[in-house]
């Protein structure tokens, strides 16, 4: 910890931050009861389903739960290859 | 005179339930309110040994219950407050000696005569917690700010609103402010940001609690504690007072912590 820190009285630690990020990614699964690993498998699952329809790009796949206000949201960005040029 | 029966309630145990319960019925009750705290922690009783009332059991909740005896024979008066009562639980039981509705019927037997029920909860989910939780018209959660506690918060937050007994309360209880300060404690907005609760209260970490509680004398029967102020101010949000959270540090100026890094 640098002279200035200290002196604009910056925090030498900060676990609380790494608390509440922990706390926040935790409760989103405990709140919809769908453990890390579930996601993994709705995402397989995801893929194989909209794959039958269009072309995905797999790797470009971003699938998340949020909360808002207690409100659980499952969203996906789910990018899509253009097949004709 | 119709009362308002409250839960105190945690999920996790030993973050203050108790000592919540026990302060929060003194506060009320010397504040001039007709006050009742039952111990609802069937086998596991502490609430008399914390309200300083423990020699003078004779009955308790399960004997009321079973009818052994008559729901006035197991309440207990505290001679140092007027109008406060406890009905103590049974020791040599285990929750299920209890049912949700025995709760309910004990306690509107109480609703005239009181201005206020405070039922001091089990710790978990289970029969215990469901017991408390069925008479109550307002339910209090009491959390640490820990990782842990505030978790276990949030599972009875849901619980309560599926029993259609919220929104509860929320009350931050033994934060330490020379953590907050340095970043290493949760503050009171990181849990209510994580929650999305109300919050009814804030009790600083006090060692004259430990004192207290040693005594058999809850903290707000004295005055000159921050913990005790902060209970007393919770008591009075309860009737229905806006009473401005304490506020408990003042953000350091520049100059402030210039001077206190030149003198160490």
């Amino acid at each position: 910890m640098s002279f200035f820190d200290r002196l604009l009285g910056r925090k030498e630690s900060n676990s609380s931050n790494v608390a509440k990020n922990r706390l926040q990614l935790v409760l989103v699964h405990d709140r919809v009861d769908l453990s890390p690993g579930k996601m993994d498998q709705l995402k397989d699952d995801l893929i194989e389903v909209i794959s039958k329809y269009v072309e995905i790009d797999q790797h470009g796949i971003d699938i998340a739960l949020t909360n808002s206000n207690r409100q659980s949201r499952l969203t996906a960005q789910i990018p899509v290859v253009n097949v004709r040029k | 005179m119709s009362a308002t029966v409250i839960t105190i309630t945690s999920g996790k145990g030993g973050v203050g339930k108790t000592t919540t319960t026990a302060n929060l019925s003194a506060a009320l009750a010397a504040c001039g309110k007709k006050v009742v705290a039952i111990d609802a922690d069937i086998g596991l009783r502490n609430l008399d040994v914390v309200m300083g009332l423990e020699n003078r059991i004779v009955y308790d909740l399960v004997n009321v219950v079973e009818g052994t005896c008559r729901l006035r024979q197991a309440m207990i008066k505290d001679k140092r407050v007027d109008e406060l009562y406890l009905i103590p639980a049974a020791q040599s039981r285990d929750k299920s000696a209890l049912k949700p509705e025995d709760m309910v019927a004990v306690v509107d037997q109480l609703r005239d005569e009181f201005d206020f029920v405070i039922i001091d909860s089990p710790a978990g989910i289970e029969q215990g917690f469901k017991n408390a939780v069925a008479p109550a018209d307002r339910v209090l959660i009491v959390t640490t700010p820990e990782v842990s506690a505030v978790r276990d918060a949030d599972r009875i937050i849901g619980l309560i609103e599926a029993e259609e007994k919220g929104p509860a309360d929320l009350i931050v209880n033994r934060l330490r402010l020379d953590m907050v300060k340095r970043g290493d404690m949760l503050t009171t907005d990181d849990v209510i940001d994580v929650l999305a609760i109300n919050l009814i209260g804030i009790v600083p970490d006090d060692e004259k609690i430990i004192v207290s509680t040693n005594q058999g004398r809850p903290l707000v029967m004295e005055n000159g504690s921050m913990a005790g102020q902060a209970f007393r101010n919770i008591g009075l949000r309860l009737m229905g007072q806006n009473v401005p959270f304490m506020s408990f540090e003042q953000p350091d100026t520049f100059m402030k912590r210039l001077s206190k890094f030149l003198m160490g």
